[in-house]
């Protein structure tokens, strides 16, 4: 009965309205929800051309990948919530890749980096995670430390730390004669562990792994975080107005730390994930990481402005992210013609989604 | 008598590098009482009140509330100690809710870890209840008008429960009848026995609300007394230290023939629907009207910072398309905006930068600005305005708002104008140089030039102009002659459409 009564109203809102409004009403429904149509419309067509495209299978490469990539997007959304961002996201994560492959290698390996470990058990398994998340959030917390204390822009600092880590990397690589080469042989406990079955659909003959559930439980956590916390909130109030929440008493300088210290872990995360899911790892993994997970998230409305953004909007534009990379791929093209068409497609995701934030006068 | 006391300061001085800021100055604050805190810019008051909240440590001085010796660290600390600040300058997170905003920095919480949303309702409804603010504490602050954002900022002072509550101007964005409902808080909350300090350049309204007046001028105390013992010349005179005789300069312009016609000016994006009027060159137009009427839309429109929907303007018979501000410069047009420092000055540039802004063009030769034109062309703005500042060379945001105010209206001058349209041009700016404004408008008049002014001080429209337009609720109430007009009248008109 509402329903019906909003949906007279807004007719009759329609009705009177004179020419020129109808039109920028209409244009204004179509430009809003543009990304949607097109979404839709570029979803179509890529199923037309390969039929593959919307089977079991290929939904779910399309979830396992968005999955895979998730953590560190909900890890730089909150940087960029404080009008900052995190050029070292990528290079974090690839530490912690090699990290995790390094602690975790077959024991039986002709070519060990470390070879006095533990054994794999799940116990092992969990402090090796334990212990990259807690590199990511080291790093994280230098990158939060100078940003919140030397008020420079995250953009500096992050750029800074992006090339530390790297180095950093660069010499993991060399520990025990590896000579840079890539760690792989990794243990089966391991990737049974990430990135195995954890349930089968039998019907579509396919299998969801482990870090599905993973992600699912990371983006409930998050949006908890997010939405139902002091800290939350002070984040959004530091990204909103950093000197409102000052003179209301937030602490500006703890709220920054921590925004960076918890994207550093789940950056550590990703990388643990990671190196399950390849299973052989090397200096370059990581590399532009973050860009993509930049791009997620402001196709999903994390806006620059700051003190906007939401969990939802993230996990959206991670998808949209992948189901475009996805289509790119099965709809055969160059891939050096992807990077320009996706190049493109960011553009105008974002100018169409800024449209509607913009205040118009 | 001494134990009413609340907040006592005595011997504040405060010194920066060059200037003595603070000398010796003391105050002390009763229970109960509005106590005026009065100076022209730069007398001292808001690094008092820094010194107070700890934005700045003092040199030396001692500050006791009730009776015990405090050294606020920074605001929280000085809210914690029922010590708080209605900023004139909104401090607001404006993409979050007003709940969010008024608990900010405390948040209450269940178990510590979630915060409790429904007890931040439950309180933020109380609060607004108590102090008769009618406001959905889940809306955005950002879709809500300046007025209501700062029935916000107090209900928040409110909330700490304080003891002392400092309001820096906080009229000046107000109507008259939201300063009403602010002064019916005010004194809910004198009745209660809270002390509060009141920092404002109207001279009616500190005279109407407060108890106690304290006069400050060029970081000395100067006079503290009860406020039915001092008249509003008195107050000036402490103030400016000379006498000032005239709050408006003799009106000595004389309209010509009809300039600017405005024909049925509707907005695309605001409430603003047919307006039409004309201005006559040497005349000042004044636009008066509630917060939010359409007078800056008005304004905005003409000048083309806004998306018209319909209307014509036609200067002189010339019909003036101004699609943009770069286009109605062209054609003689200049907007002096609202909020100076939002969309006015470049703080973190110098004079000469914000004086030839507008008009960069002239000084291009062959591709490169000429120095030494640019500076000839600073001097004549700062000489022709009286601008009182060190060097060419400094920062606008260390100068007063007076002063800064002067700046851009030489920006505007060295275009070439023919018409001039002034939104609240004296917001925020002391007696002495509001009247050195009022004067400028004037001479401009003077010079064959149509001003439109828009303004929230009924005294000063009535003051300075030839004819006034009353819009109400987005459109033309009515116009009326300035010099035969009264207050009612006008307020009537802009009651019309509400």
């Amino acid at each position: 009965m509402a329903k019906t009564n909003y949906f007279k109203r807004k007719q009759e809102e329609y009705r009177a309205l004179d020419s020129l409004d109808r039109r920028r009403f209409w244009t204004n429904g179509l430009l809003n929800n543009a990304l949607y149509i097109l979404m839709a419309a570029f979803i179509i067509f890529t199923a037309i051309v390969n039929k593959n495209f919307l089977g079991p299978s290929s939904i779910v490469n399309i979830i396992t990948l968005a999955a895979a990539s998730l953590p560190m997007a909900l890890g730089i959304g909150g940087c960029i919530v404080l009008t900052g961002t995190d050029l070292s996201a990528g290079r974090v994560f690839g530490l912690a890749a090699g990290m995790s492959a390094a602690f975790l290698q077959n024991r039986a390996a002709s070519k060990l980096i470390f070879s006095k470990l533990p054994a794999t058990t799940g116990g092992w398994i969990i402090a090796v995670m334990l212990m990259v998340m807690l590199a990511g959030a080291v790093i994280g917390l230098v990158n939060g430390f100078f940003v919140a204390k030397f008020s420079l822009h995250p953009f500096i600092v992050t750029l800074a730390t992006q090339l530390i880590t790297y180095g950093l990397i660069l010499m993991f690589f060399q520990i025990n004669g590896n000579g840079g080469g890539p760690i792989s042989n990794l243990a089966k406990e391991f990737k049974t562990a990430v990135s195995g079955p954890a349930f089968r659909i039998e019907k579509w003959n396919v299998s969801i792994p482990w870090y599905v559930i993973f992600a699912i439980i990371l983006v409930a956590i998050m949006w908890f975080v997010w939405n139902k916390t002091r800290f939350g909130k002070n984040m959004f109030a530091v990204g909103s107005n950093t000197e409102a929440a000052r003179v209301s008493g937030v602490n500006v300088f703890m709220t920054t730390m921590l925004v960076h210290t918890l994207a550093g872990a789940l950056y550590g995360f990703s990388g643990f994930v990671e190196a399950a899911r390849l299973g052989s790892v090397t200096a370059a993994t990581g590399l532009n990481n973050e860009c993509d997970a930049i791009a997620a998230c402001v196709i999903g409305g994390v806006s620059f402005v700051g003190g906007t953004g939401n969990i939802g909007g993230i996990v959206l534009g991670v998808f949209v992210l992948r189901i475009i990379f996805v289509a790119l791929n099965m709809l055969g093209i160059n891939p050096n013609l992807q990077y320009i068409i996706k190049g493109a497609i960011i553009l105008a995701a974002c100018s169409l989604d800024m449209r509607k934030y913009l205040v118009r006068k | 008598m001494a134990e009413d006391i609340l907040l006592r300061m005595t011997n504040i001085t405060k010194t920066f590098p060059g200037v003595k800021a603070l000398d010796n100055v003391h105050l002390e604050l009763e229970k109960g009482t509005v106590h005026a805190l009065m100076g022209e810019n730069g007398a001292g008051k808001s690094t008092l009140m820094k010194c107070l909240f700890g934005i700045y440590s003092k040199d030396s001085g001692q500050i006791y509330l009730e009776g015990r010796e405090i050294n606020f660290r920074n605001s929280k600390e000085a809210l914690q100690n029922g010590v708080a600040m209605v900023h004139q300058e909104l401090n607001q997170a404006l993409k979050r809710s007003v709940m969010d905003n008024i608990w900010l920095g405390r948040y209450p919480t269940i178990g510590g870890i979630m915060v409790d949303e429904a007890k931040m309702y439950r309180d933020t409804k109380a609060v607004f209840e108590e102090l008769g603010v009618n406001v959905d504490p889940k809306r955005i602050m950002s879709t809500m008008p300046v007025s209501q954002r700062q029935m916000v900022e107090i209900a928040k002072a409110v909330s700490y429960n304080s003891k002392v509550i400092v309001f820096d101007e906080p009229t000046s964005s107000l109507t008259e009848e939201e300063v009403e409902h602010l002064f019916r808080i005010i004194n809910m909350l004198r009745d209660r026995g809270v002390g509060i300090i009141y920092i404002s350049h109207k001279l009616a309204e500190i005279k109407r609300i407060s108890d106690v007046i304290t006069v400050m001028r060029d970081g000395t105390h100067v006079v503290t007394k009860p406020a039915d013992k001092l008249e509003v010349g008195d107050i000036i005179r402490y103030m400016v230290g000379r006498e000032l005789t005239n709050q408006f300069p003799p009106k000595t312009n004389v309209p010509g023939e009809v300039t600017l016609e405005v024909e049925n000016l509707t907005a695309q994006y605001s409430l603003l629907k047919d307006v039409s009027f004309t201005a006559r060159a040497g005349e000042v137009l004044g636009l008066a009207g509630l917060d939010g009427s359409g007078r800056t839309e008005t304004l905005e429109n003409i000048f083309g910072s806004a998306t018209r929907k319909t209307g014509t303007i036609r200067f002189k018979g010339k019909v003036c398309r101004n699609r943009n501000p770069r286009e109605s410069i062209k054609n003689g047009f200049s907007l002096l905006t609202e909020e100076r420092r939002a969309t006015g000055i470049f703080a973190i540039e110098n004079i000469r930068e914000n004086t030839v802004i507008s008009s960069l063009k002239k000084h291009q030769h062959f591709g490169l600005l000429s120095s030494k034109s640019m500076k000839a062309d600073t001097q004549w703005s700062i000489d022709a305005m009286h601008t009182k500042t060190p060097s060419q060379e400094t920062k606008i945001r260390s100068l007063s708002g007076g002063n800064q105010q002067k700046v851009i209206i030489g920006r505007w001058l060295l275009t070439d104008p023919e018409v001039l349209l002034l939104d609240e041009p004296t917001r925020g700016i002391d007696v002495g140089a509001k009247y050195e404004i009022y004067q400028l408008i004037l001479d401009l008049a003077n010079r064959g030039k149509t001003v439109l002014v828009v303004s929230s001080e009924m005294p000063e429209l009535l003051g300075i102009c030839d004819r006034i337009l009353v819009m109400s609720g987005g459109r033309l109430a009515g116009e009326v002659d300035a010099r035969t007009t009264t207050q009612e009248e006008i307020m009537t008109l802009a009651a019309k459409y509400v």
